[in-house]
């Protein structure tokens, strides 16, 4: 039994699934953290983009994990769902999941599919052309560009509401995703309680945290 | 009272199978569910026609033989019961109602409500038990002592009667709650512990050979299952897992 | 066969098992590969057989009718099991609880096999428990008891209310455990249709593989039953919807003989009827009696305003409820053993009292249990004991603590709240204590053939006590058929494998398929139950709680006509080469129907009231039953003569070298 029999089972990759999702929320704090320093303070939101645009501890360590986990929870999430439509090839005619189960945990596809048409749309917006400036173009680092480029982001309703909206999908990916995470790495203990109530909390608060910072940016204009 | 049933026949595991409507009259609520299906038998046979199968057995929620996917919900309307459990007051007068079998890949229909639920079977082969002679020389009884809450918890796990709700309900056709109910108990008790590494792996790897789902936690199959079977025996074998594959050997 | 030898070792009976065990001739490692064992059934008698026989060696073959092997009805037993342990130090031994079966089977049982039985009680525990099965355990980590009807001691050991099923659990456990390693070979859906005699000896069986028909040929150097017994005779009872006697009816027609057919338990505290469209009823534990009380109105107007819905039972006053058994048996009250308590409720109901729709039905009352319980418990809390509200509370709270699972179920049910209401309750068939006469090595008449748990006549006499049926089954499956059976089979080691291609199977073979296609090509006008239902109406008035010679010989004179009359008339849909319930029960019903024809007989013969068999003729000046071992102090062994012939008695002696026999009496 070596360790990566661990992976080789649904189970496995299910502990897989949800140990990259708890990576994704903390990120997501950190996220939150920058994009929210923007409200108060551009300048702050300024120091804080250049370090992580520039510090090459985060550019060549952490954002390659980072692309790994989002790519891995995507795929992995694909291969199970695969595996579960297989798993009951006729449907019931009738089916009355809202007795046992809520919208959220049944529908974690299509919140994960909002979400990814979203990510693809951030990375064809900031991702891409940052990447141009710094590694193709190779610009000279300008510390205090990031906030107007920000600014200027938030310009259109248009793109405001498309980011409220994949926000609002991803507060309901997390109101059953910080839970089940939990529960897919084995941790129904005594604390779930405790656990679960503050996943409602984490789940409301960062989304929020996005969208009151794309609406303040909104109303800058 | 009056009632509208539309029933999934389906004549062999070969056939098609489809929805056939049926009404049916003057059914009392203290009947229960299944002796509202007597009834609609009864007068299928007087007109010639074929009954509906369906699998049942004790009739008192405990064999686990009935199998009903009722209105859209594991042995319908009711929770903590089997089918069999089920009583015809919890419908009105005039309503419809869908009779389906329990639908998973893994339970192929044998024959309109009844399906084949081996691979619950096979799943116990592959490491449900503890590997003790029946021989009766074993040590005394009370030479184990186990704490109370051990064995009431292992008791929980072990009242699973295998009837596959759990798997019905699941929006994935899991059989996690089963499977985890069965490596809970083994895995809750000192008898389980010898075995308790091989007992997880094998029938988990069983589990997945047989074609159910993942678990994504949507708790459905808790809410349906007629024993009240928790979620914690889910998180018991995904703990119980990640032990034995990490563990190193000896 | 004319004489029956029940090969009861000699010497004293403490030593007899010991000494048989020791002497039986063996069946070598080597050679128990060579050797096949078919068991019909895989409750706990033949999932405990089919496990300790391949453990041994043996190529097991197991079959059962439902789809696994786990949902045999055993799975459904709830009380508990009973074994001479003594852990609780309350004076109990193995003598103690052979004692008390045989005294709870109204002496009617064969001192040597209950010896056994009490015996290897103990082991059974400990074997479970290796097992995993989780029993009740006290807060020291050690096995808890409680105690039973009709004994003085704690000795049963139990799983909350369902103990049958973490036993039956053990038992597939034990099953899968062989089944992984290839010595059983399981088939699911499967019914037995017909035994196979070569040369004498059973050697196979014809069987019938419910999903698709198909009829099937295994052979066997020995066929083991466990099949169950015939409760469903009567249509309504609280075995499954399947079980049936058919397995045992194939054994008889081959040559086994049947002993004791009128021997039936009615368990006392069953949910009622409530229609006539009713299938099943449901069990209420023994262990209600405990705390329980039950009465009927005393004045007839009041139990008549009940069932027209005008009284509730909470409006009758204290002093105008009759509590029966309180007042017939003061010793005991409540707490009389099942026969007992199942006649005085029909005696009431009879008499006009009952209390439900139909007329049939009394209370059980918890509500001087929840007073009792709420006052203990607010002395003990330090609260006010005359606080009416608060004790109730705590009184329902402490009620629920031990019986809540069971008064939930009565609520799902009944929809009525039995801690508002009392519970309606009526005597309801529960289990058989007659069945396939066997010797002590459990072999029947046939040799090869053997019958186990409640399909064998057993150990039980003529009325079962509590905790004794599971106790039973896995005695006869982990622990003693599988050494009496090598004693048969040491004979049968070159015999080599018994082929399916000879005149014995073919003959079998056409005999089970001529009866098929008789069923499915019959153009009848009534389902199985319709004839079912009647059966069963005929069993219940005239073969019922009580028997006399009228009703006996009436019921014989109208099975024989309802048989006529079901062959003839009887329908089943679909064709024979399908999954096809109704030919299923085609075939057991007019096996139930045989059946319950040598059931009359039996016990119109039987001229005594001994345990669950009452004869109104028999009966003391109260109306108590009276036995009378003078003249029937035997076992009643059929034997099968011909489809229209009488079939033969056999009488094998009941001799009591170590119990004196007493008249029962719970007064």
């Amino acid at each position: 039994m070596s360790k990566s029999g661990l992976f080789r089972l649904t189970i496995g990759r299910k502990i897989a699934m949800a140990l990259s999702a708890l990576f994704l929320m903390i990120f997501l704090l950190q996220h939150l953290t920058i994009n929210f320093s923007a409200v108060v303070s551009p300048d702050t939101f300024n120091e804080l983009s250049h370090f992580m645009g520039t510090n090459p501890v985060i550019q060549f360590f952490a954002q390659p994990i980072l692309i790994f986990a989002v790519v891995f929870h995507f795929v992995m999430g694909f291969i199970l769902e695969i595996r579960n439509r297989k798993a009951r090839p006729i449907n019931y005619a009738k089916n009355n999941g809202a007795a046992n189960s809520t919208w959220m945990s049944r529908n974690m596809i299509y919140s994960g599919l909002v979400i990814l048409a979203f990510l693809v749309l951030h990375f064809i917006d900031f991702w891409l052309p940052e990447m141009n400036y710094k590694y193709i173009e190779m610009n000279a680092a300008d510390p205090n560009r990031y906030y107007e480029e920000l600014l200027h982001k938030f310009a259109h309703p248009a793109r405001v509401i498309a980011y409220v909206v994949a926000f609002i999908l991803l507060a309901l990916h997390l109101l059953h995703g910080f839970g089940s995470a939990f529960q897919s790495m084995g941790q129904n203990n005594k604390y779930i309680d405790s656990l679960k109530k503050f996943g409602v909390f984490y789940s409301i608060v960062v989304p929020l945290g996005f969208i009151i910072t794309a609406i303040a940016l909104y109303l800058q204009h | 009272m009056n009632l509208k049933l539309k029933i999934w026949r389906q004549k062999n595991s070969n056939d098609k199978g489809k929805i056939v409507d049926y009404a049916i009259s003057d059914i009392e609520p203290d009947m229960s569910f299944l002796e509202m299906l007597d009834v609609l038998n009864d007068e299928l046979i007087n007109k010639g026609e074929t009954p509906v199968a369906f699998d049942h057995d004790c009739r008192e929620g405990i064999c686990g033989s009935c199998s009903l996917f009722i209105n859209g919900r594991a042995h319908g309307p009711d929770t903590g019961i089997a089918t069999c459990q089920l009583h015809m007051r919890k419908f009105k007068d005039g309503d419809t109602i869908y009779i389906e079998p329990f639908r998973a890949r893994a339970f192929p229909v044998i024959k309109d409500l009844a399906v084949d639920r081996s691979a619950f079977d096979r799943i116990q082969h592959a490491g449900g038990y503890v590997s003790v002679n029946t021989s009766g020389n074993t040590q005394d009884a009370n030479n184990i002592p186990i704490p109370k809450e051990n064995a009431d918890t292992a008791f929980d796990s072990a009242t699973c009667i295998g009837c596959g709700a759990c798997v019905a309900a699941c929006k994935n056709s899991s059989a996690r709650l089963f499977v985890s109910a069965k490596v809970s108990q083994m895995a809750l008790l000192p008898q389980g512990q010898i075995e308790a590494k091989t007992r997880v792996l094998n029938m988990t790897e069983q589990m997945d050979k047989e074609g159910f789902g993942n678990c994504s936690n949507t708790g459905a199959c808790e809410v349906e299952c007629p024993k009240g079977i928790s979620l914690e025996n889910i998180a018991r074998q995904i703990r119980e897992y990640a032990k034995a594959t990490t563990a190193t050997k000896k | 066969m004319a004489t029956l030898d029940s090969k009861i070792p000699a010497g004293p009976l403490k030593d007899k098992w010991t000494n048989h065990k020791n002497n039986i001739n063996l069946v070598n490692p080597a050679n128990k590969r060579l050797i096949d064992v078919i068991v019909i059934g895989t409750g706990l008698a033949g999932g405990s057989a089919a496990a300790s026989l391949a453990e041994l060696g043996y190529n097991v073959k197991a079959f059962c009718f439902q789809d696994s092997p786990r949902r045999a009805h055993s799975i459904a037993a709830q009380g508990g099991i009973n074994a001479a342990k003594n852990y609780q130090g309350d004076g109990d031994s193995i003598y103690r609880l052979f004692y008390d079966t045989v005294k709870g089977g109204d002496y009617r049982s064969r001192e040597a096999n209950v010896y056994r039985l009490a015996e290897v009680s103990a082991n059974i525990i400990d074997q479970c428990v290796a097992q995993g099965v989780p029993f009740a355990r006290d807060y020291g980590g050690l096995l808890d008891n409680r105690s039973f009807g009709g004994v003085l001691v704690s000795r049963t050991f139990y799983a909350k209310g369902q103990t049958g099923q973490q036993l039956l659990l053990g038992a597939y456990s034990a099953m899968n455990r062989q089944i992984s390693r290839g010595k059983i070979k399981m088939y699911n859906r499967h019914e037995m249709m017909d035994v196979v005699i070569v040369d004498g000896k059973a050697r196979g069986i014809i069987a019938r593989n419910l999903v698709t028909g198909e009829i099937e040929r295994h052979s066997a150097h020995a066929v083991v039953v466990g099949s169950g017994g015939y409760g469903n005779i009567f249509f309504l009872s609280t075995n499954a919807m399947g079980s049936n006697a058919s397995a045992a009816w194939k054994m008889y027609k081959k040559g086994a003989f049947f002993a004791n057919p009128c021997f039936t338990q009615i368990h006392p505290t069953c949910i009622p009827v409530t229609g006539e469209l009713q299938a099943k009823l449901t069990l209420m534990s023994e262990s209600l009696r405990n705390d329980g009380r039950i009465w009927v109105p005393k004045k007839k107007e009041d139990a008549e305003a009940i069932r027209n819905g005008k009284l509730k039972p909470t409006q009758i006053a204290q002093e105008d409820r009759d509590y029966y058994l309180e007042r017939r048996y003061p010793a005991f009250g409540n707490l009389v053993p099942r026969d007992v308590a199942s006649r005085a409720a029909k005696e009431r109901c009879d008499a006009g009292f009952g209390v439900n729709k139909t007329g049939e039905a009394v209370y059980l009352d918890f509500s001087s249990a929840i007073q009792r319980y709420g006052k203990e418990q607010a002395y003990t809390k330090g609260l006010d004991e005359n606080d009416k509200e608060l004790i109730t509370k705590l009184g329902k709270e402490a009620v629920a603590n031990k019986y809540g699972n069971l008064f939930e179920m009565y609520e799902k049910i009944v929809d009525q709240n039995p801690y508002e209401t009392p519970m309606m309750i009526y005597p309801a068939v529960h289990y058989t204590m007659g069945g396939v006469w066997v010797d002590y090595n459990l072999m029947t008449t046939v040799p090869g053939l053997f019958a186990i748990g409640e399909a064998n006549f057993s150990d039980h006499g003529a009325n079962r006590l509590g905790a004794s049926a599971l106790m039973q089954g896995l005695a006869d499956g982990y622990f003693v058929l599988p050494y009496t059976i090598g004693d048969y089979l040491s004979d049968d080691i070159r015999t080599g494998e018994i082929p399916t291609d000879t005149k014995e199977f073919d003959q079998a073979e056409k005999e089970v398929s001529e009866r098929i296609e008789y069923f499915v090509n019959n153009k009848g006008e009534h389902s199985v139950d319709y004839y079912h239902k009647q059966l069963g109406k005929i069993m219940w008035n005239k073969c019922g709680m009580s028997r006399n010679e009228n009703d006996l010989k009436s019921a014989i004179e109208d099975i024989k006509k309802l048989r006529e009359e079901f062959w003839k008339g009887v329908r089943v849909p679909g064709t024979s080469k399908e999954f096809n319930e109704e030919l299923a029960k085609a075939g057991r019903v007019a096996d139930f129907m045989e059946l319950a024809e040598l059931f009359a007989i039996d016990a119109l013969e039987r001229k005594e009231s001994c345990g669950g068999h009452y004869r109104e003729e028999s009966q003391t000046e109260d109306g108590e039953a009276k036995r009378d071992d003078e003249n029937f102090k035997y076992v009643a062994a059929w034997e099968y003569k011909g489809d229209n012939e009488k079939a033969q008695l056999h009488k094998e002696d009941l001799v009591y070298e170590n119990i004196e026999l007493k008249t029962r009496s719970y007064k």
